[in-house]
């Protein structure tokens, strides 16, 4: 590539960036703290019912919150709510866990067309795999390292 | 080198400036039809469709069957309407986004009739509107169907994710369209041939200003628009005058608005002379950020309404362009920019 090509790249690039709506940054944070914020709470609901109603003890509520929701999130997924609570809520409806179980639940569905072996098997943690490799990778290392210095 | 070439090869007789097809022997067009999704249904154009479309999967078990199905089906319907045979068609010309083009491989399939496959993205309509009139205008063909399709729900998991996916689409993000559109052409002279012919056909070249966001085709292919543009008016040494209405296929909102302003730079000023397919495809109320996309975008806009306005003499002549962004899923994640590239037919009212 020569200089010219370059500089024509690199002004057509800064127009692009000059003329492109910008996200509304403000209303989106709002949003998604109101989404995120009442997922929470909902899940807060749920953890008090299993430990006052149901008379669960110790690492059993929030097993018991985290079961609850990821179920709550895949039913929403199934019904084909999840997606519109999504578009209007973005990072508030992707954070917690119900939208792991979404991550998981759609491709699961989308690709039952290709059958459960290659279709749903295969594809069901295309977008949840990473998550899944960084996360528990990353916490077998922050585990090693506690075992090195406490 | 240039100056050398009339030396070396000899010069084709139907052709004008560095990128320009005259049709001398001008094909005419015989019929059109355009299919369209429930939601395009309800966009700008829904009362021009000739049909539309209840649900997505319109009686199949899988999206890609339902594409399939629009692409035969646009094809049988621009046949029938004007009481043509399918076994007239000597050539079908199209494709769609799908990996390996199935949508029109199958469709052809069915259709059983001689098939050339195309894929140039969303600019597909164009490019085989441009062949076909090549091979009628140079008397290989005597009738030539193009179709293309595009579908929401196929485009989406091959392109992007699974629909009940949650995702938050960004400002400039488009819609795939919904619809299949095919055109019917003719020799000129033909019994069954209607007012309008196609006089010239300008290929495109690939372009490419460093674009990496696929969440912004319409800012890849602009600059792809706005060359073809130049450059068909160079080659025929026409003006913005010539010309009723340019149109593009699926820039967008902010890619429509670019390619104004890159045309400005190369002294044409498109004025009010210009829209693009996907910036009027649907309604603001329908919240589809930029706007539509997808080859269906530009086809059922050609063939549902455009076609028409020649026909009835609104619009005497236009110049009309696809515009494809040459991407794919892995291309992109590799990091690659986005290429475009805009094919242009002229067509006049006679």
């Amino acid at each position: 590539m020569n200089q010219k090509e370059i500089t024509e790249r690199e002004s057509y690039q800064k127009l692009v960036e000059e003329r492109a709506p910008k996200s509304p940054l403000v209303m989106d944070c709002l949003k998604a703290f109101l989404v995120g914020g009442l997922i929470c709470l909902i899940g807060q609901g749920v953890s008090d019912f299993g430990e006052y109603v149901l008379l669960l003890e110790g690492e059993s509520i929030p097993a018991f919150t985290a079961i609850v929701m990821v179920f709550l999130g895949a039913l929403l997924t199934g019904l084909g709510v999840y997606d519109k609570i999504y578009q209007f809520g973005g990072a508030g409806a992707a954070v917690p866990i119900t939208g792991f179980s979404n991550s998981v639940v759609s491709p699961a569905m989308e690709f039952r067309r290709e059958g459960l072996i290659m279709g749903t098997g295969a594809k069901m943690f295309t977008i949840a795999g990473p998550v899944l490799v960084y996360g528990i990778g990353g916490s077998v290392i922050a585990g090693l390292i506690w075992l090195m210095i406490r | 080198m240039a100056d050398n070439k009339a030396s070396q090869i000899l010069l084709a007789p139907n052709r004008t400036g560095a990128q320009t097809l005259i049709f001398h022997n001008r094909p005419a067009i015989a019929s059109c039809a355009a299919i369209a999704g429930d939601m395009e249904g309800q966009g700008n154009f829904g009362e021009h469709y000739d049909l539309i479309l209840e649900d997505d999967l319109w009686g199949e078990d899988t999206w890609e069957q339902a594409e399939c199905k629009m692409f035969e089906e646009v094809v049988r319907l621009a046949l029938t309407k004007e009481n043509l045979s399918v076994e007239w068609v000597e050539c079908l010309f199209g494709g769609d986004l799908l990996n390996q083009i199935i949508s029109a491989n199958f469709a052809a399939r069915q259709l059983q009739l001689p098939f050339l496959g195309l894929y140039g993205a969303c600019s597909t309509m164009a490019e085989s509107l441009l062949i076909s009139s090549a091979l009628i205008s140079g008397g290989f063909l005597s009738c030539a169907a193009c179709a293309v399709s595009s579908h929401f729900c196929t485009a989406e998991r091959q392109y992007r994710f699974p629909l009940e996916m949650g995702t938050q689409p960004t400002p400039t993000a488009q819609r795939t369209v919904t619809g299949a559109g095919c055109t019917i052409l003719v020799q000129e002279g033909s019994a069954c041939a209607k007012n309008v012919v196609v006089t010239h056909g300008t290929i495109g070249k690939v372009m490419d200003l460093g674009i990496t966001d696929a969440n912004n085709m319409g800012a890849a292919m602009a600059p792809a628009a706005a060359d073809t543009i130049c450059a068909h008016l160079a080659d025929t040494g026409r003006s913005m005058a010539d010309y009723d209405l340019i149109v593009t296929g699926d820039l967008g909102c902010l890619g429509s608005q670019l390619t104004r302003e890159l045309c400005l730079k190369k002294g044409v000023d498109l004025g009010d002379k210009y829209f693009d397919c996907g910036e009027r495809i649907f309604t603001a109320a329908q919240n589809v950020k930029a706007g539509g996309s997808g080859c269906g975008c530009s086809a059922v806009v050609l063939n549902a309404y455009l076609l028409k306005e020649l026909f009835s003499g609104v619009y005497h002549r236009i110049l009309f362009l696809a515009t494809g962004a040459l991407l794919s899923p892995d291309s992109s994640q590799q990091g690659e920019s986005i290429p475009g590239v805009a094919h242009a037919v002229a067509l006049e009212c006679c």
